[in-house]
């Protein structure tokens, strides 16, 4: 009967494996009192500029870290090292264009015993892949830009319905595009009821404190219900 | 778009359990793919092809894919209709308030072994 065939059932998610794990890497976190915020955009939409501006602010009062998931080159994490002074690491996805649980767990390994409170993790910059793994972040986070256009949470509704915080960047060029503020912040709302909206310009300043202050009481959240 | 990632986990998933059931080989495999599930079969089925080469165990499975409708509920008439077909508008009532039953699945149905 050796070479008989059978037939196994699995009946499971392909992305049980990656939930799980990511779940496993949440609680490690809470117990370590480590904060991972996972940050998601499109090419272009200013992320490093942003979170220079962030971490700058709160870099004081906070212990932080930046990791970096390109496809290759290492440029963004020299350029957050340069601008903020804080360690930012390099994670290259060998090809893919999103990050798993896996990687980010290997990544934060980097971090092991550093008593990190905030770690940034900036994804890929991709409104599609992303969304569909879950990192073990403690919450997520996109930037949209007014060049972008309003109506991207109507064509990428998963990367909006699972962000608890949606940032509208560069608000500075409002007058030179078609984008309809009110409009985008009603799709958003559409797509995810429960999620804040802050526009902001990364380039002026405008509406960064704001952010800061979403991320302090976010972190303050998270270590305080251990 | 993500395609390479799903071909990565559903391979690594089916190779764990053939070798937790002592298989010898896996003959093939049956994924079941939501209608709006945004995996491409086209480019599933390639990457499968390069990537199930590269495992002892599995570089003759042959991939069977089943497509699992769509389906969108309705909150104000409460009834359901085909995604692909309508959308996100109820085209009985006509109201925006729906959301999405089934269609978003990336399943590992079952593997048949030796």
């Amino acid at each position: 009967m050796d070479n008989e065939v059978r037939v196994i059932e699995i009946k499971k998610s392909v992305f049980a494996a990656n939930e799980k794990e990511a779940d496993e890497l949440r609680d490690a976190n809470k117990k370590k009192g480590t904060f991972l915020l996972n940050l998601m955009a499109s090419p272009g939409a200013g992320k490093t500029t942003t979170l220079t501006q962030v971490i700058n602010k709160l870099k004081n009062e906070l212990k932080i870290a930046v990791m970096e998931a390109d496809i290759d080159s290492d440029v963004d994490a020299i350029k957050i090292k340069e601008k903020t002074g804080v360690e930012s690491i390099q994670l290259h996805t060998g090809g893919m264009c999103h990050l798993d649980a896996e990687m980010t767990k290997q990544g934060l390994a980097g971090l092991e015993g550093k008593d990190i409170d905030l770690v940034i993790l900036e994804n890929v910059g991709n409104l599609v892949c992303p969304a569909e793994f879950d990192t073990g972040a403690s919450k997520n986070i996109m930037i949209l830009s007014v060049p972008e256009g309003h109506d991207k949470p109507l064509k990428y509704p998963l990367m909006f319905s699972i962000c608890d915080l949606v940032i509208i960047n560069k608000i500075d060029v409002l007058p030179y595009f078609d984008f309809d503020l009110k409009l985008c912040e009603e799709y958003v709302k559409m797509r995810n009821p429960n999620a804040t909206i802050i526009p902001i310009s990364a380039k002026t300043g405008e509406g960064v404190d704001k952010v800061c202050e979403w991320l302090r009481n976010q972190v303050k959240l998270w270590k305080g219900s251990k | 778009m993500h395609e390479l990632g799903v071909v990565f986990y559903a391979i690594d998933a089916i190779e764990k359990v053939a070798k937790e059931n002592n298989a010898k080989k896996v003959i093939s495999a049956t994924l079941e793919l939501g209608e709006v599930s945004t995996v491409v079969h086209e480019y599933f089925l390639d990457l499968w092809n390069w990537e199930v080469k590269k495992h002892n165990i599995m570089k003759d499975c042959k991939l069977e894919i089943v497509t699992l409708k769509a389906v969108t509920f309705c909150e104000d008439c409460e009834k359901t209709y085909s995604t692909v077909e309508f959308g996100r508008i109820c085209p009985y009532c006509k109201s925006k308030r729906t959301y999405l039953l089934t269609g978003k699945e990336i399943n590992i149905r079952n593997i048949k072994v030796v």
